[in-house]
This record gives structure tokens, C-alpha cells and sequence, in this order.
């Protein structure tokens, strides 16, 4: 098992480099001079001069890529242009907003997927499993914010039994939380649910087909036992697998969500840093994400290997 | 007699032999995929005979009609400037489909060169895929819209962004399937017989590595038309007063409250496409290769 974790983190060696290469190479895609494009149009040259010599854009290549490298060590990601405070701060202090509502989101995914997934495939080819697989296809297709849009229309706007936007911690008031979080969590959601249904139902009908599926109903198990415990068991095989799909699509939809919502969270700092063109604060927050990202990947592998030894003792590929 | 019979075959022969055809045959009978093909194609010929159908000039200004709400007049109402949304709509269609097919062409051209190199020559297959799950390691929609936020708010750079983010989920299906075929007899034969790499390539690996590829083209096009609205809306997509649908949408906004059908037809618009496009991919799949499973982006 330790040479198994040993053996994936080493492998994830080249891709973290490549990882930071890459958020570094962000602001070169800039063209022209991204000082020039930061101060806007009515800048004096003295003000480019200062944004150029914050970012260290007068320093040769070599120097801003080894500058780069050298304070990421010591877990420092620049200084915001337009916050005036680090990059790493803004990150951290929005975190918490940002994890709440995406976990609140991952718990309706799976609730919502599971069940519907699970439904659809004992049902398979019936109506409930024709409704079921069209919300989940629906799910799948619908653009986040607009969803999130039509959400307020209906529940904010129309019904007004939740807020249009805002957010509220939730150790100051659960409650508050609950009502504020759910049309984000729901619009965050959808995406996902539609997805973890199909591959839900999928695996199900997979396993249902099973020997000891079999044996289990052959022995007089009660139904709800075969499904509930031998079968449901499988079925959260390929479902841990994508939890590392889940997450990206989670962070990605944040950016979105959370502009929508107008929720303090890191999306929002990200939409607002890309607006204005915060390039310290867009290359943090994308390390910062992607960083985040590699380990819930790591932990997935882990996770994976000691649920299922054939893995671990597997050929090491893909 | 017999030349007729024969000279009938070969009148019939392409057309027959498409009827045959086990996939188009799988592909007729697959109500989805026709309920796909059928939303697509209307899109589709929203975009081609956009000028015909749109009752409008997709920015003419009539400020006597400000918000006005769904009427015979302004089927889908108008904006705050009094231009008629049905025509920023289908001209929307337009940039959406253009920007997706770009997109999905770049993607094919990239994902498959790299994929293909990748899975055929093994000293390749390290460098090329670690780089390819560094650009996989950041999420999809941030990575592009980061790099349509550097490169510059427009529609070329928003097709740079999105091919950029989706060739690696490209090449590694490419990769996948290319690794399994390259073990197969007939490609070692072909090289027994002196083939050269690039006609075993051309000829065998990448013909019969196709299947895959054009299920996942699919849907990269479904998230390349999500995406681009998702770039729009958030201000790094094709600048406005462009008429795409995420700008269309980001303009609503504003006004939800007094006008939400500013909102609500270009997002109806959006996901049309994509069920569309996912039911198309669904079925192409069922039809290519049942075995396959649910795919992710």
C-alpha cells in the first residue's frame, strides 16, 4: 500500500511542474504588454511603469519564471493589483464559502443520483425509468447560470420564498445558510446529477446481471438486500471514480454560480479577477484549484486501491 | 439477363449498400437519436438561413418597442434597446454553431495527431501525456476561461481556449483506442509485409480507432456550444452587442425581474442545441459501439 501511495506520487511530480509552468504561461498569452492592459487606456506611463515593475515584467524571462517558482515555495502566490492584499489571503478567506456550498451541492448530487439512478435501472425500460434518464439527459444539458437565472425568476422573483443572492455563514445562522445555499447547491448541482445518474443506472443494470446477484435472490434474500447491500455495493465502484470529475465540474461551475448568485465566495473572485484583469489573482486561483483538485485525485486513487486490491497489485498504467 | 442483373447491382450498389448499413440501420431505429437529429437540424437551419428567418436585423435599435413583452408582433419579445430577441436568437444560433464546429474540428485535428503519437510511438506517450493531464488538471470552464481572458475577449479566441481545453480529453480517448489497436494481428502483419509507420497509421490504426473519436467529437461539440455561452456570459466570449446567446442572456439579466423573456429564450435556445447534440452522441454511440459506457467531459 505505502509503495502504491509512493509510487503515485511520484508520477504526480511532473504533471504539478507542468501544472505551475502552465499558470505562469497564462499571463504570456497576454498580447501586446500586459502592463500596458491592466492600466486601462487612460494610465499614465509612470502607472504602467509601477504595474510593470509589480508583476516584475521588467525582469528577463528566466528571472520572472525562477521568481515564480521561488515564492511558490514558500506558498506565496503574488500580490492582487486590484484587492491590494496577497492572492493566497483572498483565496483562503473566501475558501470556506466556497466549500460549503459545493459540498452541500455533492450531497444533493448523490441523493438525487443514486436514488434516481438506482430507481431507473430496477425499473429499467418503464416509464419511471423513461422519466427518470430524461430529467438526467436535461440535467446534462441545461447551462448552469441560466438555470441558476430561471431559478430566481421562479423561487426568488415569483414565489419569493428564497433569496435571489447572498450568502450567509453558516455558524451564524444554519438556517439563513439552508435558504441562501440551496438555489446555488441546485444550480451547481444539475449538471452532475444528470451525469452520476446515467452511469449510475448503467452500472446497476451491469451488476444486477451478476452470478451472485443471482445466488443472493436464489438464497431468499429480500429484495431490498440484494439491491441495498450487494448490489449498491459494486455500484459505488465507478461512482468513486468520478468523484475527481465531480470536484472539477464543482469548482468550475462555482466561477459561474457563484457571479449569478453574487455569493463572496473563490469563483467570484476568479469572474471578478477576469474581468478586470487581476492576472496575479487569475493564475493563483487557478493553481490554487488545480492544486486542490490533484489531491482529491490522489485521495480517489487511494481511496480506490484499498477498496480494491486488484488494483493496487495491478499492472501500474492507466 | 445476366449483364442486367449486373449492371442493376451496380446502380443500386452505394445506395443499397447504405441501407445495409449496420450503423445507419441502428441509427434509424434509435428513436433518441432521431429526436436529437431533429432538434439539431432545426438549429442548424436557424443558422444557415438565418437572414430568412429572422423578421429582423439582429441590432436594429426601435426604442418605441423597449421591453416588450412575447407578442405576434416580437415572438420572443424585446430588449432593452427594442431589438427583437427571435432575431438576436437565430443569429445567435449562428456564432454558437460556427464557434462548436470550429471548435470540434480543431479539437479532432489535435486530439487525434497527439492521441495517435502518443499511443503509437511509446517514447512519446510520457512527455505527451503528462503535459495532456497538467492542461486536465485544471477545470474545464476555468481553464478556458482564463485563457480567452488573457488572450482577449473574441469569438477567434474563445475557439482557441475551448480546442485548447478539450484536445487532451481528445487524445486520450484517441490514445486509448489507438494502444488496443496497434496490438492487433492485421497491424502486425502490415508491418511484417514492410508497411511503413505512417501508411500503418493512415490505413489501419486511425480508421479503426474512429468510433470513439466521433462519439467524443460529439460531444465536444455539446460543451463547446455550453461553454461558449458560459464565455459570453461571464464577458470573455465574442464582444457585444455580438448576438450570442450567453451575451444575450448576461444583457437579460438586468432586467429579470421586469423581463425575463429577455433570459428565457436564449437559454432554451442553448439547451435545445445540446439535448440535441447529447441525444446524437448517445445514439452514435449505442450505434457504433454498444459495449461503450456514459461518457464525461
Amino acid at each position: 500500500m505505502i509503495r502504491f501511495i509512493a509510487g503515485r506520487l511520484v508520477s504526480a511530480v511532473p504533471v504539478i511542474l507542468l501544472v505551475t509552468l502552465i499558470s505562469f504561461l497564462l499571463m504570456k498569452l497576454v498580447p501586446g504588454d500586459p502592463a500596458m492592459i491592466i492600466a486601462g487606456l487612460s494610465a499614465t506611463p509612470a502607472e504602467v511603469e509601477h504595474i510593470r515593475q509589480q508583476l516584475g515584467l521588467d525582469q528577463p524571462f528566466l528571472t520572472q519564471l525562477l521568481t515564480w517558482y521561488g515564492n511558490l515555495l514558500q506558498g506565496d502566490l503574488g500580490q492582487s493589483l486590484l484587492l491590494g492584499r496577497g492572492v493566497t489571503t483572498s483565496i483562503l478567506e473566501r475558501l470556506p464559502v466556497t466549500l460549503s456550498i459545493s459540498f452541500y451541492a455533492l450531497f444533493l448530487t448523490l441523493l438525487a443520483a443514486l436514488t434516481s439512478g438506482t430507481l431507473a435501472a430496477l425499473r429499467q425500460n418503464t416509464w419511471i425509468d423513461q422519466i427518470l434518464m430524461s430529467v438526467a439527459l436535461i440535467g446534462v444539458s441545461l447551462p448552469n447560470f441560466w438555470l441558476g437565472l430561471m431559478l430566481i425568476i421562479l423561487f426568488a422573483v415569483w414565489l419569493g420564498w428564497l433569496p435571489s443572492g447572498g450568502y450567509v455563514p453558516f455558524l451564524e445562522d444554519p438556517w439563513g445558510w439552508l435558504a441562501a445555499a440551496t438555489l446555488p447547491a441546485v444550480s451547481l448541482a444539475m449538471l452532475q446529477m444528470g451525469l452520476l445518474a446515467r452511469i449510475t443506472r448503467a452500472t446497476m443494470l451491469e451488476v444486477l446481471r451478476q452470478d451472485y446477484i443471482r445466488t443472493a435472490k436464489a438464497k431468499g434474500m429480500p429484495p431490498w438486500v440484494v439491491v441495498g447491500k450487494h448490489a449498491f455495493k459494486n455500484v459505488m465502484i465507478p461512482v468513486v471514480t468520478v468523484t475527481g470529475i465531480i470536484f472539477s465540474l464543482l469548482m468550475g461551475g462555482s466561477v459561474v454560480i457563484e457571479t449569478v448568485y453574487s455569493i463572496p465566495g473563490v469563483g467570484r473572485l476568479m469572474a471578478s479577477a477576469i474581468l478586470r484583469r487581476d492576472y496575479p489573482v487569475i493564475q493563483g486561483g487557478m493553481l490554487f484549484v488545480a492544486a486542490m483538485l490533484l489531491i482529491v485525485n490522489l485521495v480517489v486513487d487511494v481511496l480506490y486501491a484499498w477498496f480494491d486490491p486488484r488494483v493496487r497489485y495491478g499492472r501500474d498504467g492507466d | 439477363m445476366a449483364t442486367e442483373a449486373a449492371a442493376l447491382t451496380r446502380d443500386e450498389s452505394w445506395l443499397a449498400r447504405l441501407r445495409r448499413n449496420r450503423v445507419l440501420r441502428r441509427l434509424r431505429q434509435h428513436k433518441l437519436f432521431l429526436t436529437g437529429f431533429a432538434l439539431f437540424a432545426i438549429v442548424l437551419v436557424m443558422a444557415i438561413f438565418a437572414p430568412l428567418i429572422a423578421p429582423l436585423p439582429p441590432d436594429e435599435i426601435q426604442f418605441r418597442h423597449r421591453f416588450e413583452p412575447p407578442s405576434l408582433e416580437f415572438p420572443m419579445g424585446t430588449d432593452n434597446f427594442g431589438r427583437d430577441l427571435l432575431s438576436r436568437v437565430v443569429y445567435g444560433a449562428r456564432l454558437s454553431l460556427e464557434i462548436g464546429f470550429t471548435v470540434v474540428l480543431l479539437t479532432g485535428l489535435f486530439g487525434t495527431a497527439i492521441g495517435a503519437a502518443a499511443g503509437y510511438f511509446r517514447k512519446l506517450d510520457n512527455p505527451l501525456m503528462r503535459v495532456m493531464d497538467a492542461l486536465m488538471a485544471f477545470p474545464a470552464i476555468l481553464l478556458a476561461v482564463a485563457i480567452a481572458a488573457a488572450l482577449g475577449a473574441s469569438a477567434v479566441n474563445a475557439v482557441i481556449a475551448l480546442a485548447a481545453v478539450y484536445t487532451p480529453r481528445t487524445a486520450r480517448i484517441v490514445r486509448a483506442s489507438v494502444l488496443v489497436v496497434r496490438e492487433m494481428e492485421y497491424v502486425q502483419a502490415a508491418r511484417a509485409c514492410g508497411a511503413t509507420n505512417w501508411r500503418i497509421m493512415r490505413r489501419h490504426i486511425l480508421p479503426n480507432s474512429l468510433a470513439p473519436l466521433i462519439v467524443q467529437l460529439t460531444f465536444i461539440f455539446a460543451y463547446a456550444v455550453l461553454a461558449e455561452a458560459i464565455l459570453s456570459f461571464l464577458g470573455v466570449g465574442p464582444e457585444p452587442p455580438t448576438p450570442t446567446w450567453g451575451n444575450i442572456v448576461a444583457e437579460g439579466r438586468q432586467y429579470i425581474r421586469e423581463a425575463p423573456w429577455i433570459t428565457l429564450f436564449p437559454g432554451l435556445a442553448i439547451a435545445m442545441t445540446v439535448l440535441g447534440l447529447n441525444l446524437l452522441g448517445d445514439g452514435l454511440r449505442d450505434a457504433l459501439d454498444p459495449r461503450m459506457r456514459v461518457q464525461q467531459g
